[in-house]
């Protein structure tokens, strides 16, 4: 038998489009809605390191500022994976295994330039160096720093799940 | 042993193979022509009094436009023993780029002239596998050499892997 904490039958709105009947243990609400809150909520990205950034990233991951707390859990498989963190200096060399990595990803796939040298080249315009990771990858959030502190990185997830959360419900075509 | 007395043994042994000496803040330099290079590296290495045991790196010089020859191949070298420190450098003409692999006299220098190779372009006669150590294996062109292009657009030189990359993105968009 169920347990009924709540007596009440008639549906509350506790957020915009939100309903919930807490009689019947009942939420109402857009499936667009709830896919996107699932989307945000369980941000895997790919255990994938670069350059210093990387190390920043992993910083980032740790106890101290604790990347879990978001959902978010580094997957050591691309195909597991929803976004792809560029932590740190893209060689031309390097390339051809990012985009490899890239296509490997499940759909709807993400990625977030970190740090300069993923956003721009940064300080290295030299024979081996892209100028930037959206070169040949769509970027969706990009993150200055040389490295960017902890703080940044989590303020860009943060940006990053808004828009997730802004996103139409419909499939992206990457 | 002072380095003074390292570059007078080796001056009595090859009077003509030294073209000068340069001693600057307690460095001592010393440049070869390159036809005996391997035999006084080898000298340096096997004298029991000199015993310079530990190669420190082997890097390549483009002076291209300031002097000729065009390139050095310059030799770190360190007696672990003696604690004595030396520079060696080999002067390599730009048609004719070669000089002797030392790779059997100390193993540190089989990666270093691969290095070498892959960045100058100097070829290392006797190496047991001169293949590019940094870049991919089908880059053409080499990047330290004074007359490639300076920023990250080589244009025509391009990686053929990674324009290809750049093609299908724009395909893509």
């Amino acid at each position: 038998m169920a347990l009924i904490l709540d007596t009440l039958t008639e549906p509350v709105e506790v957020e915009e489009g939100v309903k919930v009947v807490p009689a019947a243990n009942t939420i109402i609400m857009p499936i667009a809605k709830l896919a996107s809150w699932g989307k945000r909520s369980s941000i895997w990205p790919v255990t994938f390191g670069l350059a210093c950034c990387a190390i920043e990233m992993m910083a980032t991951g740790a106890s101290h500022y604790d990347l879990d707390r978001f959902g978010i859990i580094f997957r050591a498989s691309p195909r597991q994976s929803d976004v792809m963190i560029i932590a740190g200096t893209v060689t031309k060399k390097m390339a051809p295994i990012i985009v490899n990595l890239y296509h490997q990803m499940a759909e709807p796939r993400y990625v977030i330039a970190m740090g300069s040298c993923a956003c721009s080249g940064g300080v290295f315009n030299t024979y081996s160096t892209v100028q930037g990771v959206d070169s040949f990858l769509p970027v969706d959030v990009y993150i200055p720093g040389c490295p960017p502190r902890p703080e940044a990185l989590l303020d860009g997830i943060i940006k990053f799940q808004e828009l997730i959360k802004q996103e139409p419900y419909k499939q992206r075509k990457r | 042993m002072q380095s003074s007395d390292i570059v007078n043994l080796l001056k009595e042994k090859f009077s003509k193979e030294i073209l000068c000496t340069v001693y600057f803040r307690g460095d001592c330099t010393i440049i070869i022509k390159r036809d005996k290079a391997k035999e006084i590296l080898k000298f340096l290495k096997e004298t029991p009094s000199l015993d310079f045991d530990y190669l420190i790196d082997v890097t390549g010089v483009d002076y291209m436009g300031a002097r000729q020859p065009r390139f050095n191949v310059v030799y770190h070298l360190m007696s672990i023993k003696n604690a004595n420190r030396i520079r060696v450098k080999v002067e390599v003409p730009e048609e004719d780029c070669w000089v002797e692999t030392v790779s059997d006299l100390w193993a540190t220098a089989n990666w270093h002239e691969r290095e070498c190779f892959d960045m100058f372009g100097i070829e290392f006669k006797g190496h047991p596998d001169l293949r590019r150590i940094l870049m991919p294996e089908d880059w053409e062109g080499y990047p330290l050499r004074k007359d490639y292009p300076v920023g990250s657009d080589l244009g025509d030189k391009e990686w053929k892997t990674f324009k290809d990359i750049l093609q299908q993105t724009k395909e893509r968009a």
